[in-house]
């Protein structure tokens, strides 16, 4: 699926840029993106080395665990194929803690650490169960804080730049909900097309 | 607002604080430790490289072409009749695929329809309700090296059309 929404992308704007003569454009945007993305991954080595350096003596003093234990009981639900002591119980509820503290650079790196733990669990190069349910609830944002916006509402004069806190986290609930239910209704489709 | 900023301010230092000081009480190696585990994420941010430049590359030449646009255009009249707002449908389309282009499209809208007005709230409260889903995806799959996603892509997407829909009652709801 995604081999053809990323080729699709590119035909479909190709061809489009055929028609309508914007190629020069289409020319520019190439070279913008690929700047772009060359940019970001190379921003991204100074909070991954950082977080990934502390997460590691996070998890040898032993906290990545006792943080496990104390939500323990809703993970394990959400989680039913990770074992109870395994290391990526840890890292998920490390990524999601990040994520409702707004601090999405820090939550990347643990959320890669959590997705490396899994598929050591799953031994193979498929999405696993567990991962589709840990990445459809890293897509609907886990945000308390959605601190950007409110810098945004700042710099243009917002009388109240805090006031779409509220609404943002409902939102953000009902969006996670809604993506874990849609989840489980895709793997109990697969579950039953594998028994066919 | 202080109390958030505050909170905000204080969090990532309590927490360097709180991991080094529990390490050290243990009597940790905690440098080594952390110089090892920061070995990563050179490697990882390498090894993403590759993916990330090819998803955007692709989004690239889509915007630029004018096509994601027009596909915009396109649908626009048919969300109108279901409701939503004709001004905030870009923005829902893009949320998605580009964090950085809805970052900017939000600042946008914030700034021609002012941040307390009706669209200036929904625009906030939309870009704060979801997250990148092809960006998240391409990362993480990308990282561990999945290559086959499963449903990941469609599940994330179906989330997202619903966190649009929900954001937009939300809004309509508590503001009117």
């Amino acid at each position: 699926m995604v081999n053809l929404i990323w080729a699709g992308m590119a035909i479909i704007g190709i061809v489009y840029a055929m028609i309508n003569g914007t190629m020069d454009e289409v020319n520019e945007a190439l070279f913008e993106g690929a700047d772009e993305a060359v940019t970001l991954s190379i921003g991204l080595i100074s909070v991954l080395v950082f977080w990934l350096g502390l997460m590691r003596v996070a998890e040898k003093a032993g906290l990545l665990s006792m943080l496990s234990n104390l939500f323990r009981p809703i993970v394990t639900r959400l989680f039913p194929e990770i074992p109870k002591d395994h290391p990526a119980m840890g890292y998920i509820l490390s990524n999601f803690t990040a994520n409702l503290f707004g601090l999405g650079n820090a939550a990347t790196p643990m959320g890669i650490k959590a997705m490396e733990q899994m598929k050591q669990l799953s031994g193979s190069d498929k999405a696993s169960r567990s991962m589709i349910t840990f990445l459809v609830i890293n897509t609907s944002s886990l945000t308390l804080i959605p601190t950007t916006v409110i810098a945004i509402r700042m710099q243009y004069d917002s009388i109240a730049p805090t006031e779409i806190v509220g609404t943002t986290i409902l939102a953000t609930g009902f969006t996670s909900l809604a993506a874990i239910l849609v989840d489980r209704l895709f793997y109990y489709r697969r579950v039953r097309k594998q028994k066919k | 607002m202080s109390i958030l900023t505050t909170i905000s301010t204080w969090i990532i230092p309590c927490i360097i604080l709180l991991v080094l000081l529990v390490a050290t009480w243990k009597k940790l190696p905690t440098y080594e430790i952390f110089v090892e585990g920061g070995k990563e994420g050179v490697k990882m941010a390498v090894s993403l490289l590759p993916f990330l430049l090819g998803m955007m590359v692709s989004i690239a030449i889509l915007r630029g072409s004018g096509a994601l646009e027009a596909f915009i255009d396109l649908i626009s009249p048919v969300l109108s009749v279901l409701g939503i707002p004709s001004d905030i449908v870009p923005l829902a389309i893009i949320r998605p695929i580009s964090g950085t282009a809805a970052l900017g499209m939000t600042t946008e809208l914030i700034s021609t329809f002012g941040p307390d007005s009706f669209i200036g709230r929904l625009a906030s409260t939309m870009q704060g309700s979801t997250d990148t889903t092809l960006y998240i995806l391409t990362v993480y799959f990308g990282a561990v090296g999945i290559r086959r996603m499963g449903d990941a892509l469609k599940v994330g997407l179906i989330a997202d059309f619903i966190g649009i829909i929900a954001s937009i009652v939300i809004v309509t709801i508590v503001f009117g």
